[in-house]
């Protein structure tokens, strides 16, 4: 069952869910699978492996190791970027921590105007509409998207850190008193 | 010096604030407001001086600084609680802001180093025999009524807000980027009204249209399955 999961992984494209296994096995309870695949990463790893086994967007996924990238881009003779922009970042911080969130909420937040910025994260689909506010108007909701996940080499929507980790990190010893 | 030649881009007002805090070393639960409004105006200045668009986000804001300097330094007592409150009000605004200021820092240090790590993007080719029957739009339209059938009789009392066939266009591209072909009943398996499952219908007819995926079945009258066309960018496999 090892060598079939292993298999699986090697052909798959994009980050490969349990069920989407479970759903070849067709035996196997998903909780033994991910056993397996972690035994799987962790043999990976203990030899030392160019590639690796990772959890990523609901799924596992073979990557090779970041050492080897150099000679990746060698070999396609280019660079892989996706850039984004500081207000792009921003504004998918947002995105990504308040989904599903408005336009207008997004810009009570950023003190500025952000339309624009959400439609090109549209564009480059890493943000989706995913409803409608129940609200006057109903204004669109935004919200990440699975490529979301993938291309910041995250588990899932909750694997970010959360903001008041991120803000007690900065503040450091700066200060301690409650927020009003 | 500094102002002209190194000219910070600020993402807006918010951002502007913030820098001129950390700049200056002030207390953010305390700022000190009319040296961080003349700071603010002096920027907006430069700004002007060197014939940048000046957003009227930054205005706002400029106003809204003026407003709470102008209310703290009259003397009266309601006043005073009034700018009191407007400028605790803008320290949470600005709290806010920096919270997600530091977490956009973060997503940006995660893609630096998601970049380097690559797997493969280009599914095995297979021979396309087990589902290579073009489907019709009869057959489809059988299928749907099989799904029409099932979808419960009656609604709730009150239908509850549901997709529009634009957001389930979005919705089916969305799962299909992810897997190679997704199931026809599949597509309806979260539908229970029959409002929806027409809408879910209709989104994929006019997805059909457009091209942007194709049907497909493994004989007449078999399972439907709907894949995503190519765009023709993957010939870079092997």
């Amino acid at each position: 069952m090892k060598k079939i999961i292993e298999a699986l992984l090697f052909v798959s494209q994009g980050p490969l869910k349990v069920e989407e296994i479970q759903g070849v096995l067709e035996v196997n309870s998903a909780e033994e699978i991910t056993a397996v695949i972690k035994e799987l990463k962790n043999e990976y790893s203990s030899r030392q492996s160019p590639i690796e086994i990772i959890e990523l967007a609901g799924g596992w996924q073979m990557a090779t190791k970041k050492e080897f990238a150099s000679y990746i881009k060698k070999m396609y003779k280019r660079e892989t970027t996706i850039k984004l922009s500081n207000s792009a970042l921003e504004t998918l911080a947002i995105i990504a921590y308040k989904q599903p969130v408005t336009r207008s909420e997004i810009e009570a937040i950023r003190g500025v105007e952000s339309s624009g910025v959400i439609r090109t994260l549209i564009e480059k689909n890493i943000v989706r509409i995913c409803g409608k506010k129940d609200t006057v108007g109903s204004p669109v909701l935004y919200g990440t998207t699975q490529q979301f996940l993938v291309y910041f080499g995250l588990k899932s929507a909750d694997d970010l850190p959360s903001l008041e980790e991120i803000a007690i990190e900065e503040e450091g010893n700066e200060l301690s008193e409650g927020e009003n | 010096m500094e102002y002209g030649i190194k000219l910070e881009i600020f993402e807006g007002p918010m951002d502007l604030l913030l820098h001129l805090i950390q700049k200056n070393d002030l207390d953010i639960y305390d700022i000190p407001i009319s040296k961080i409004t003349s700071e603010y105006v002096a920027y907006l200045d430069i700004m002007k001086y060197l014939n940048l668009e000046v957003a009227g986000d930054f205005l706002v804001m400029a106003a809204t600084l003026m407003k709470i300097k102008s209310r703290m330094l009259l003397p009266s007592h309601d006043n005073d609680e009034e700018g009191d409150e407007l400028k605790k009000e803008l320290v949470n605004r600005i709290l806010e802001y920096k919270k997600f200021k530091e977490a956009s820092k973060i997503l940006h240090t995660n893609l630096e180093s998601r970049k380097d790590i690559f797997s493969r993007n280009t599914e095995p080719e297979f021979k396309e025999d087990d589902f290579g029957v073009e489907v019709t739009i009869f057959n489809l339209l059988d299928a749907f009524r099989t799904v029409l059938e099932k979808a419960k009789k009656t609604p709730k009392e009150i239908i509850k807000e549901e997709c529009t066939v634009e957001e389930k266009i979005k919705l089916i591209l969305f799962e299909l980027e992810t897997r190679r072909f997704l199931a026809f009943f599949s597509l309806f398996s979260e539908d229970e009204t029959k409002r929806s499952v027409i809408v879910t219908f209709m989104a994929l007819l006019e997805l059909l249209k457009t091209g942007d995926i194709s049907v497909k079945q493994d004989k007449s009258f078999g399972e439907i399955r709907i894949y995503r066309k190519e765009k023709g960018t993957n010939e870079k496999n092997n």
